[in-house]
């Protein structure tokens, strides 16, 4: 085995090591902080996966889109509401562990199978794309998958406007499941500055 | 434009002529420039340590660090060592290992980083094809390390200066990154190296400043503020949050949120004179200097003299913008959180979108100007 391959392969080994143990521990942690930050390590040993593949472009947009921006929000989320609590027990604990476990373990097997059936090798692997994939996938997305583009951004401007309605209810009239005008009183107190009239 | 010192391809020929194969000569080669960058970095760091103090004690009416070394330019050494020694606390009921790992995260992609500064046609470490989208990718990872040492601190304080830390750095990455996209487009490319030539045709004339003004001012906002400088310095406000996240941190933890903000300071200086200012790129075209000396642009004293002049310009540059940097620290007030998300969301990402719009338009109509 020449240098590069074996460099290569321990690189895979780690990263594979990392993102199961990773993966187990963001499930099976009780803290959920943990489970957030342990979260963006699976995230980045990803896109570690991605440059092993020659895919540097997917690497760094995984790490852009995935740690810096979705891990980085739900640590924020958690941060924001982290209360020192013992959650409630949940009733029927046991049959809904059996039912997510059954879900997981179809969506394993499906991937199974199409990981065997599927033909990875490349028909000339000297073909491969490396560093003009940037340009690639540039094409790509204006023209064959134009319409599945547009369709996520048209889906990313809903779930902002919805985020919008959620955050600014002082910005309504009625309040939005009950249908009863909005007590702005309660939303948006008037803040009195602290130094002021008090003499 | 292929001309320039390959130093890794003589190093390689030189290490064959002892009779070792391509391999191991990679293998020896590897080592050296990261070794090289990360002693760049760190005395980059002590110059500018050294500069701040100058430059606030001048603009104090002081004298400044005078008597470690001859103008107190010893100084920061002093200061590094001091931190070194140190006891290295860990709050008794703070998080040891988030505690630990935070300052490592914050450091280590700054400096990971580095990787696609170039100081010559060939003197950078990487020549990768994302190029400056690196770094935008590694920039985004900052947060993180920030958001966990604060709440690691197990302090108040602390925690509200990470969450200040990561909202900012999320609100000002995204102008940011539209203005860096500005340049791309202009471009044709993500490397560093195709930007810089691509700025070199003409000397001063063909800088990207001249074509990118408002993608400059934006790019130099956004630059200040995930560098967390005053008037953007927020997460560590003194006066409100103690010291922000770095509040429980002493030693050589704290060490490396200093080294990480200094090393971030630089590395943004770096790139905006890269981005906009020409790069390694002499006011006067190199080629007009050959030409006036009657050499050939391949002839060893006009490499030689290239890239030392590619050095020198990079760093007098980033530096340059260092300086003003310090300038600006020590001159103005700190804006407020909601004046900061403001600038950010509705001033910035506003501007930086129309410029964008702008240069695309301008593309298409002046290819010859704006990159064809």
């Amino acid at each position: 085995m020449s240098i590069a391959i074996t460099t290569q392969f321990i690189c895979f080994t780690v990263l594979s090591l990392v993102i199961l143990v990773g993966a187990l521990g963001v499930v099976l942690l009780e803290s959920i902080v943990y489970s957030a930050f342990l979260l963006g390590g699976v995230f980045m040993s990803v896109a570690g996966l991605y440059l092993l593949l020659n895919a540097s472009f997917v690497a760094a947009a995984q790490v852009l889109v995935y740690v810096g921006a979705v891990n980085v929000l739900i640590i924020f989320a958690i941060m924001l509401v982290n209360k020192k609590e013992d959650l409630k027990p949940i009733n029927n604990i046991n049959s809904r562990r059996i039912i997510s476990t059954s879900i997981c373990l179809t969506l394993l097997s499906l991937l199974i199978r199409v990981d065997l059936t599927n033909v990875w090798s490349l028909s000339n692997p000297l073909n491969s794309v490396g560093e003009e994939s940037t340009i690639r996938i540039g094409e790509h997305l204006f023209s064959d998958y134009l319409l599945p583009f547009e369709v996520a951004s048209v889906l990313l401007l809903m779930a902002m406007i919805g985020a919008i309605v959620l955050a600014r209810r002082d910005v309504m009239s009625k309040d939005i499941s009950t249908g009863l005008p909005v007590d702005q009183e309660l939303i948006e107190k008037s803040s009195e500055p602290l130094l002021t009239n008090k003499s | 434009m292929e001309y320039g010192l390959d130093l890794e391809y003589s190093f390689n020929e030189f290490l064959k002529g002892f009779g070792l194969s391509s391999e191991i000569a990679h293998i020896l080669w590897l080592p050296l420039p990261m070794l090289l960058v990360l002693v760049a970095a760190v005395v980059g760091v002590l110059v500018t340590v050294w500069l701040e103090r100058k430059i606030s004690a001048a603009a104090q009416q002081r004298i400044g660090p005078e008597y470690a070394g001859a103008l107190g330019v010893l100084q920061p050494i002093a200061d590094g060592l001091k931190l070194l020694v140190k006891e290295d606390i860990i709050p008794a009921k703070a998080d040891g290992i988030l505690f630990t790992a935070g300052p490592i995260l914050v450091l280590v992609p700054v400096i990971l980083s580095w990787l696609i500064v170039p100081f010559g046609q060939n003197l950078l470490i990487s020549n990768v094809g994302i190029g400056i989208f690196l770094w935008i990718a590694l920039s985004s990872i900052q947060p993180i390390g920030l958001l966990m040492s604060g709440y690691a601190s197990n302090n108040k304080y602390s925690l509200l200066g990470g969450l200040r830390a990561a909202a900012q750095s999320i609100s000002y990455e995204i102008p940011l990154a539209l203005s860096v996209l500005a340049i791309v487009l202009m471009t044709n490319s993500l490397s560093t190296i195709d930007i810089v030539n691509q700025q070199s045709s003409a000397g001063i004339l063909s800088w990207n400043i001249w074509r990118q003004p408002v993608g400059f001012i934006v790019f130099w906002i956004c630059a200040l503020a995930e560098c967390e400088r005053l008037p953007f310095d927020l997460p560590e406000a003194e006066e409100e949050l103690v010291a922000g996240y770095q509040t429980e941190y002493a030693g050589m933890k704290f060490a490396l949120f200093y080294l990480g903000s200094y090393i971030n300071l630089i590395l943004s200086a770096l790139l905006v004179s890269i981005l906009y200012l020409g790069g390694w790129g002499f006011p006067i075209p190199v080629e007009l200097i050959a030409k006036f000396l009657n050499l050939p642009i391949n002839a060893p004293f006009i490499q030689i003299f290239t890239a030392s002049i590619g050095i020198v310009m990079t760093i007098l540059k980033a530096y340059l913008l260092v300086f003003i940097a310090i300038l600006l620290r020590w001159t103005t007030p700190r804006v407020r959180i909601d004046q900061l998300l403001d600038l950010g969301w509705k001033f910035l990402l506003p501007i930086s979108l129309a410029n964008l719009l702008i240069t695309a338009g301008l593309k298409l109509a002046f290819p010859q100007f704006f990159g064809g």
